[in-house]
């Protein structure tokens, strides 16, 4: 008996050794250790063992069946690695082909600009709302402290629709419109787009846009006013950045100020970027004229704040080196494409 | 506003810094350098030389050769100027030296030109005789300068001495950025007090002393104010036995340096003293004036006035005119009248020196056309006070000069003068608003440079504000002050420190930053136009006639044609930045936009127009009209509007092709429309390809969109598909096949799928071949057969009313 099997279990290894395919192999499997195979019918014939041997028989029949077994499974996986091996060496691809690209669209410039302006403030708790860009002069310019003969007023900067009504030439407006609803303590951002009567030419446009800014609380000072411009400038235009405050006059705010950042491209040593002067003019800002907050409603003598105001074109243009603001207005799909 | 530093440090004697510091102090206690301009930039090595003598050149007919002593020795130079001669003083560059430009006064390089000594035709020459133009200046600013040669020096100068010194060059003009509050800056001792306060040196302006014979002013003239609401002052003097000539050098420079052209003595005064105090000035010739009396009083309506440029002017009763007994003389703060203008032969001269209402000489001035020097400073609003200052500084140099004799007294009309203004000394505000910790006596100290007067009343401190200081009227304006000259650099930075915000987008932001994501995500690139645009845009959109649209927001003073109407449609901006694009030949371009459209509430306008929020999108090359539903449909899923979308075909646009056009429906709302351009709007547009727009009005939008989400779980059960093939009229939209669908497959319709559509050989004339895949599943159980049946039996028999035929 032990022979028999010892036959089979060699034979079966010699036949393994020499297959080339996993159908063969499964041949084998099956002329062996199939229903009908060598091994079974050996099983089959146990009958005729005696009682006292059988078990010994029944173990050589087991450890057979498992060797072969195990044989057989080593060699397919060998064979199925192989093949997937040779598989893949004729599936060789050029990595260097171009890329297939989903054609995704690009933001505009202006609109770059304005997230990221409107990134900053949000995560300083502003709120970004919006007014109307048709506007009545009240807001436009009287609440804001510009009286009927001040010369801002004047026909060659802005455009009327009749007396009373106009197309707005600061996003200041809002200020109002925000203050006017009672709620305080304020803290938002106002971008839109704004009108003056200037021609178009590379700096100039009748339609631009501005992001107006309006802190209104208990104890806001003109340090606090510092403070969060120039975080604002370090967040817009690296951690480098130093700001400079100049006096300043405009009719809605005092103290007022201009604000220089260094110039992003010398750092502030001086290039023809900056003219020179290592400093940029970036914005306008100012400790709330009292009178302004009186006019909405606000009590001086109990609230104070601040206001900016930042041309988004301007940012966009230094930001991004454009050097004719009327690419902005083009739509030219190679000039977007680079955004 | 240009002005020398030479003339600012003559009030601020110890003033002494670079050009650079200057700028720098000056830009941060508030007033602003725009720039500053060396004049005797590129002058190098040049003296005062004196021609010892002049000879014929050999070779040359038109040069001629120079000995010229510059002091230490005689050099000779060849020159082909023909003023020269023997004993003339000239300024002369030496080998090595540079001069600014070239004689003929075209625009200066930038490096200047480098003088070297060499040979003119033979002869040598070891250095330039120079003109006023290589000196980088005009004979505008040196009158006695020769039209074509040499700048000749008064015999006085000494030889050797430095040429640009003596000149007047060695100096910097300075240009400020004046703001529209400081209108005492407006004025060289404005800009000095400044100066002043700025470095902490002492300010000192020009001593005006009483002059004046014995006799009296008002002997010669009398002032009649008849409209005081533009007039608040006019001081009117007399200087008699007028000598006209040239006034002094010093005086020349200075206003050269300014930008002012020297004229002669008397000219030059006033704009001296227009320089100098800011304020404007007037001369008459006394002889001119009729009845000895100057009348100020409102133009007649439609009269004319020749001013004394020679141009006739046309008035109105708005327009203020200074008159005699008889008629007018000069339109007041503008210009002189051509009857009574100065000439060479001027006996006695009357001056003026008046305060105008500002606003109305800014508006006179722009109806009248001509805005003046005078103007431009009087419609800033200045303080009467300045004018008798102003008035006498010019008298006394009348005197000092030597150009006429003064007349005692003035005559002063005027409306009685504003007392100066009172304001409380609040030093814990200002610290407070400022967020500052400076000290009581440190703010006093700044408010004495600033000669704010500082007096106790009733054991308060009261600041007395000066005239000419109109601009500081309550806190908030002394606490400017105060940091002005404490240092913006100074003040601390913080945070502010109230209670904490909740930053964020508005809603309809939210719902605009994902339309412009998904767009971008669809291809599409952000576009931006104008919000005006010209009414012809109607007309190239085929807009009807009584098209609503063409009631429009309308510019009452717009640039031009082009920009007079506010847009009431979006797609003008969108099409012509499509045709640019096609016409600079870029292939597959995609654009969108976002921005309003503006719908008057009533026309002529009487209140806010609406503002409408357009997303409009549109593009041409690979795609078609289902590109750009698609689009607008992954829009309005990302804001969370799932249901079923309806296409209505008869949208009645007439700028998109009648045949492929459609409004977008939600829930029963019109949401905006989409289609393919109109083959004519296309030609309007200049467009040669087919293009394709969508609009959505995002007020209609806004009310359906949420950013909730809810999980509903992922499907247990099997889902049953179905397929059916259809035989279907032509006129039938797939549409209506989907309504039906959706009507009649039951609870368990999970979802349908168009997946074939075909016209052709194959199927009877008048009809398409429609195939659709209907999915069932219910999501508590497997269906089985017979639910489905019931299901499709319904559909089937829905579709038989439509005279649709099951194909097999």
């Amino acid at each position: 008996m032990k022979a028999k099997l010892d036959e089979i279990r060699q034979r079966a290894l010699e036949q393994i050794q020499a297959s080339d395919t996993t159908d063969k192999l499964n041949e084998i499997r099956v002329s062996i250790l199939g229903k009908k195979g060598e091994l079974t019918s050996v099983l089959k014939s146990m009958k005729d063992v005696t009682p006292e041997d059988r078990p010994k028989v029944g173990q050589w029949v087991n450890e057979t069946r498992a060797e072969i077994e195990k044989v057989l499974e080593e060699s397919r996986t060998r064979m199925e690695k192989a093949v997937r091996e040779a598989k893949m060496k004729s599936e060789v691809i050029d990595v260097t082909l171009p890329a297939k690209k989903a054609e995704i669209g690009h933001r505009h410039p202006n609109t770059i600009a304005l997230e990221e302006i409107e990134r900053i403030f949000i995560g300083m708790g502003y709120e970004v709302v919006e007014g109307p860009e048709v506007e009545k002069d009240y807001y436009n310019f009287e609440a804001l402290n510009i009286p009927a003969d001040h010369p801002a007023k004047d026909e060659q900067d802005t455009f009327y629709v009749n007396g009373d009504i106009l197309l707005r030439t600061q996003t200041s407006g809002v200020q109002v419109h925000e203050m006017e609803k009672g709620k305080l303590p304020i803290r938002m951002i106002a971008p839109g787009r704004v009108f003056r009567a200037d021609e178009v030419d590379a700096t100039h446009s009748p339609s631009f846009h501005q992001v107006e800014g309006l802190v209104i609380d208990k104890n806001v000072t003109f340090a606090d006013l510092k403070g969060t411009l120039a975080e604002f400038a370090k967040e817009l235009f690296g951690e480098e950045t130093k700001v400079k405050f100049r006096p300043h006059h405009f009719p809605f705010t005092e103290p007022s100020a201009e604000m220089d950042v260094t110039c992003f491209k010398c750092g502030g040593k001086g290039c023809r970027f900056c003219k020179g002067s290592g400093w940029i003019e970036i914005l306008g800002c100012g400790m709330v004229h009292p009178h302004v907050l009186e006019m909405s409603g606000i009590n001086p003598e109990e609230y104070s704040g601040f206001a900016f105001g930042v041309g988004l074109e301007r940012i966009a243009l230094l930001k991004y080196e454009i050097d004719d603001m009327r690419l902005l207005y083009e739509n030219d799909i190679r000039f977007l494409r680079q955004f | 506003m240009n002005t020398a530093l030479s003339w600012i440090k003559a009030y601020v004697p110890e003033l002494e810094c670079t050009d650079q510091e200057y700028c720098d102090a000056m830009t941060l206690s508030g007033t602003k350098v725009e720039g500053f301009e060396r004049t005797d930039k590129n002058l190098e090595k040049i003296v005062v030389g004196q021609i010892v003598s002049v000879e014929k050149h050999p070779d040359a007919d038109k040069l001629v050769v120079c000995q010229v002593n510059i002091g230490t020795e005689t050099i000779q130079i060849v020159t082909g100027a023909p003023n020269v001669f023997e004993g003339a003083k000239v300024p002369v560059v030496l080998d090595g030296g540079r001069v600014a430009g070239g004689h003929d006064g075209s625009p200066l390089p930038e490096e200047g030109i480098k003088i070297k000594a060499g040979k003119l035709r033979g002869v040598p020459s070891n250095g330039m005789m120079c003109s006023i133009e290589e000196l980088g200046s005009s004979r505008e600013l040196y009158p006695e300068a020769p039209e074509d040669g040499i700048y000749i020096f008064e015999d006085d100068v000494e030889v050797g001495a430095d040429a640009v010194e003596v000149l007047g060059l060695r100096d910097t003009v300075f240009e400020y950025e004046i703001t529209s509050n400081r209108v005492d800056c407006y004025s060289v001792l404005g800009i000095a007090r400044e100066a002043a306060a700025t470095f902490r040196k002492p300010f000192c302006p020009p001593e005006v002393k009483e002059t004046g014979n014995s006799e009296k002013a008002s002997d010669y003239i009398s002032v009649e104010i008849q409209a005081p609401e533009l007039c608040s002052r006019y001081i009117a003097r007399v200087c008699k036995n007028i000598k006209i000539g040239p006034s002094p050098k010093w005086m020349q420079r200075r206003l050269a340096a300014s930008g002012i052209r020297p004229i002669n003595n008397l000219v030059d005064i006033t704009n001296y003293v227009m320089e100098e105090y800011g304020q404007p000035m007037h001369a008459f010739d006394l002889s001119t004036i009729a009845g000895n009396k100057i009348i100020v009083r409102r133009a007649k309506d439609g009269e004319e006035f020749q001013t004394l440029d020679g141009q006739m002017r046309k008035l109105d009763s708005e327009v203020l005119m200074i008159c005699d007994a008889e008629k007018e003389v000069a339109i007041a703060g503008i210009m002189g009248g051509e009857n009574s203008k100065i000439t060479d032969d001027v006996q006695t001269v009357l001056f003026e020196a008046a305060t105008f209402n500002g606003p109305n000489i800014r508006k006179s001035a722009k109806r009248v056309g001509v805005r003046t020097d005078a103007s431009g400073k009087f419609e800033k609003g200045l303080d009467p006070r300045n004018a008798e200052a102003a008035i006498n500084r010019a008298c006394q140099l009348i005197e000092e000069l030597g150009c006429g004799e003064v007349v005692g007294g003035m005559v002063d009309a005027k409306s009685p003068l504003a007392e100066l203004r009172e304001l409380p000394f609040e030093p814990e505000k200002y610290n407070k608003l400022l967020g500052t910790n400076v000290s009581e006596a440190d703010m006093l100290e700044i408010f004495k440079r600033l000669e704010i007067e500082v007096v106790e009343r009733d054991g308060e401190k009261k600041l007395i504000i000066p005239s000419f200081r109109q601009d500081l009227v309550g806190m908030a304006d002394i606490a400017e002050e105060v940091a002005r000259f404490f240092g913006y650099d100074k003040i601390p930075t913080t945070l502010p420190s109230g209670e904490s915000t909740n930053g964020k987008l508005s809603y309809k932001l939210r719902i605009e930053q994902k339309a412009r994501d998904i767009a971008e995500y669809c291809g599409f690139s952000q576009g931006m136009s104008y919000s005006f645009e010209s009414p012809k845009v109607f007309d190239k959109l085929l807009l009807p006639a009584d098209d609503e649209l063409r009631k429009t927001v309308t510019i009452s003073n717009p640039l031009g044609e082009d920009f007079s109407v506010m847009r009431t449609i979006s797609l003008n901006g969108m099409l012509t930045s499509l045709s640019t694009n096609f016409n600079r030949r870029n292939k597959n371009v995609k654009l969108y936009e976002l921005g309003n459209i503006y719908l008057p509430k009533a026309v002529p306008v009487t209140e806010l127009p609406d503002e409408r929020m357009q997303f409009t999108l549109g593009f041409y090359g690979d795609g078609d009209f289902f590109t750009l539903k698609g689009v607008i449909e992954e829009f309005l899923e990302s804001v969370g509007m799932k249901n079923k979308k309806e296409y209505d075909p008869n949208a009645g646009k007439t700028f998109l092709h009648p045949g492929r056009q459609a409004l977008i429906r939600y829930e029963g709302v019109t949401l905006g429309y989409l289609g393919e351009v109109h083959p004519e709007v296309l030609d309007n547009y200049n467009i040669g390809t087919k293009a394709y727009v969508a609009v959505l009005d995002m007020p209609a939008v806004v009310p359906f969109t949420t950013f909730d989400r809810k999980y509903e779980g992922i499907a247990k059960f099997p889902a049953v598909t179905r397929d059916i093939s259809m035989v279907v009229p032509k006129n039938v939209l797939v549409g209506q096949i989907e309504e039906l669908i959706a009507q009649r497959a039951g609870k368990n319709l999970e979802s349908y799928k168009l997946f074939d559509i075909y016209e052709g050989s194959q199927i009877k004339e008048g009809y398409k071949s429609v195939a659709y895949s209907i999915t069932f599943r219910a999501k508590d159980r497997t269906l089985e057969e017979s639910d489905i049946a019931a299901a499709m039996k319904k559909i089937l028999n829905g579709l038989e009313q439509m005279g649709i035929e099951l194909r097999q």
